[in-house]
């Protein structure tokens, strides 16, 4: 009866007690979700574009923000390391492309996957030897301060990480939209046959996606590492990630945007209101609980492409 | 020359639908059985039991249950470690409540309760497919872990929170417990692989077998001519996760002595995974030689170096072998994708031929 009590009644007189605190709550869960969100678009953007489900997303985004703290410490100013870094990314697509992709085209999703996984050893491995496995500090200018407003406390850094993931978003989705490039990637998605037949470079397409998601996972790594340090946690990510893109559908960029938001926020409530009754911590498998229930309702996820069978 | 059916005539129908219609087959596993049962035993001592060959059958087990869901009946799972998890502490609460009871026994049981609890999160997959389903099984893998860590009536609330083999002994031999030998350890083990690989293998070849990769070459086929998907993929879920949960209490019970849910984290998931596609998805042969795989190459990747008279700093030991695991897991995908069991496939197929290919 206690339990009962402390799921359905005492959570609601909770949120009705103090509305400014739980206003607070669903905008901390809002900012969270835009960080899950920053690492799931990786993923969707490497798979709309080669179907391939890059595992490695997690250790791209450690390898990135190591290699932007590595450059750092060397005494680099900001601005070029992260030229530097975006070139290593770029260097590491074409590699990728070229050592594994390249061999493994027509299999079957599960083994791309698997080779992924060994990418992610593979990176994790590299980065750590080359930079070290020490939690490193970053600091690339952006404001960490808390500001009350309207008797909520804010966070800078946690607003200006909103505002760059927005803006992000945008040009992403400009760029899908409007620029040849994008409708090329786009054509890929679609049909990998159908696209090579009317002319487009499937080989500079994949080297240009997985840029792109190094780029991702660069601007990931950079607010992950701002506010937790760079550490191997980083990798853990990945599995963050993973219910936000299966909620929103792995195919869609906006779907990977909302399913962030939906977790996050929905994570952050349940965490403050109902913990207490599960006896805490049930922010490790509370993600993929939801996004089992969304999926029972909608199996593509929120916003995947519907799927069709036949026989 | 040597390996090929010519010349073998079937007389009975018994003889036709054997397991291993060929004598030189019959006799490659008579001879791994004989090596395993008495040649091992005799040669090997205690690091080489604990550290090299009893996790090596244990993966094998977990390995051809995890083959069984997603290379036969092709539902991806990324919740391994979850069941294994199930049939440990079913174990430990078990044996604690009826001290009296057969082990064997006992063991047996607790992959039941991790069969149940598999039917449970198979559930969704009459709905959810391909890698959408991955959610329902790491939901259950992060459930179960933080359930275990969280109620005390599941490791009795010891102040440690771990679960601990009791001594307990079948027919006046120690079987778990710190004076159980790691000879016993190793025949309880063997007897439980060699009887779930032999089971494993012919419930694959039989109707359900064939109706596990009908539904997972096409379900909707599968169900038009007639094969009930409910009862098809939930019977999966379930013979799976009795797989595992066997493993997963030998796991803690005949292998590591004492565990917290840590040792059955996603990482264990993961390592079942790889040991089946680098073994080869849809093959028992493959999943035991998978095991074998990535059990001994880490061992032998820490060995190696300072045989041959290098020595590297053990940080940077660790991460080189990180590198080199991930990149012999793509080099291996990308020269055989179908794993060390199609290999395993063609070397037979070339000595049918051998030494007079037409």
């Amino acid at each position: 009866m206690e339990f009962l009590e402390s799921i359905f009644i005492l959570p609601f007189l909770d949120i009705a007690d103090s509305p400014i605190f739980f206003l607070e709550v669903v905008i901390s869960g809002v900012l969270a979700g835009v960080m899950y969100s920053l690492v799931a678009l990786g993923f969707v953007l490497i798979f709309k574009a080669s179907g391939v489900f890059n595992f490695a997303q997690g250790a791209m985004v450690l390898f990135a923000a190591l290699t932007l703290v590595g450059l750092m410490e060397q005494g680099v100013p900001i601005f070029f390391a992260i030229l530097i870094t975006m070139a290593v990314m770029v260097l590491l697509a074409i590699l990728i492309e070229k050592m594994m992709l390249r061999h493994l085209v027509n299999q079957e999703g599960i083994i791309l996957f698997m080779a992924t996984i060994g990418l992610n050893f593979i990176l994790e491995g590299v980065g750590q030897i080359a930079w070290g496995s020490d939690v490193k500090k970053l600091d690339v200018g952006l404001p960490d301060k808390n500001f009350e407003y309207g008797g909520m406390l804010l966070n800078t850094l946690d607003l200006s990480a909103a505002l760059i993931a927005a803006i992000m978003v945008t040009v992403l989705a400009l760029f899908f939209q409007y620029t040849g490039t994008g409708r090329a990637l786009r054509a890929v998605a679609d049909d990998h046959q159908a696209a090579m037949s009317v002319g487009i470079p499937l080989k500079s397409i994949w080297i240009i996606v997985w840029s792109v998601a190094g780029f991702v996972a660069l601007v990931a790594g950079i607010l992950w590492g701002t506010k937790a340090g760079v550490q191997f946690s980083l990798v853990l990510i990945a599995l963050k990630a993973l219910p936000v893109l299966i909620l929103g559908g792995f195919t869609s960029i906006p779907g990977a945007i909302i399913g962030g938001l939906i977790i996050g926020v929905g994570e952050k409530v349940v965490e403050v209101y109902w913990g207490p009754a599960f006896g805490g911590a049930i922010e490790g498998w509370f993600a993929y609980m939801l996004a089992l229930a969304f999926l029972m309702f909608r199996p593509q996820g929120l916003f995947g492409e519907k799927i069709i069978e036949r026989v | 020359m040597f390996y090929r059916e010519a010349g073998q005539f079937k007389t009975t129908y018994e003889a036709d639908q054997g397991i291993f219609p060929i004598i030189q087959d019959r006799w490659f596993i008579a001879i791994m059985l004989v090596i395993s049962f008495v040649v091992i035993p005799y040669f090997a001592n205690e690091y080489w039991f604990q550290a090299v060959i009893i996790p090596l059958y244990i993966y094998a087990i977990a390995a051809i249950g995890l083959n069984i869901l997603t290379g036969y009946a092709g539902q991806v799972s990324l919740g391994t470690g979850a069941f294994m998890a199930i049939g440990a502490y079913a174990t430990y609460k078990l044996c604690t409540a009826f001290p009296d009871l057969n082990i064997l026994i006992v063991f047996v049981m607790s992959g039941l309760f991790s069969a149940g609890v598999g039917i449970i999160f198979g559930i969704p997959s009459l709905r959810i497919k391909g890698f959408y389903l991955a959610v329902a099984t790491l939901a259950a893998q992060f459930f179960i872990l933080w359930l275990f860590n969280k109620v005390g009536w599941f490791y009795n609330n010891n102040p440690s929170g771990t679960i601990t083999a009791p001594p307990r002994e079948v027919l006046g031999i120690m079987i778990t417990g710190p004076n159980a030998l790691a000879i016993t350890r190793y025949y309880v083990v063997l007897s439980f692989l060699v009887v779930f690989a032999l089971a494993a293998k012919n419930i694959v070849r039989g109707r359900i077998g064939r109706s596990w990769m009908a539904i997972r070459d096409m379900d909707i086929a599968a169900e038009i001519i007639g094969i009930e998907p409910l009862k098809t993929k939930l019977m999966a879920f379930a013979i799976s996760s009795f797989y595992c949960g066997v493993a997963g209490a030998l796991y803690i019970f005949c292998w590591l002595g004492s565990a917290e849910t840590e040792a059955f984290d996603i990482n264990l998931s993961f390592l079942i995974l790889f040991m089946i596609i680098v073994g080869g998805l849809g093959s028992i042969m493959g999943s035991i030689m998978g095991a074998a795989f990535i059990t001994l190459l880490p061992i032998f990747l820490t060995n190696f170096p300072p045989m041959i008279g290098i020595q590297i700093a053990s940080d940077l030991a660790k991460h080189l072998e990180e590198i080199i695991f991930g990149v012999l897991i793509v080099f291996f995908l990308i020269v055989e994708p179908h794993g060390l069991a199609r290999l395993w496939q063609i070397v037979k197929e070339k000595l049918r031929q051998w030494p007079f290919p037409y």
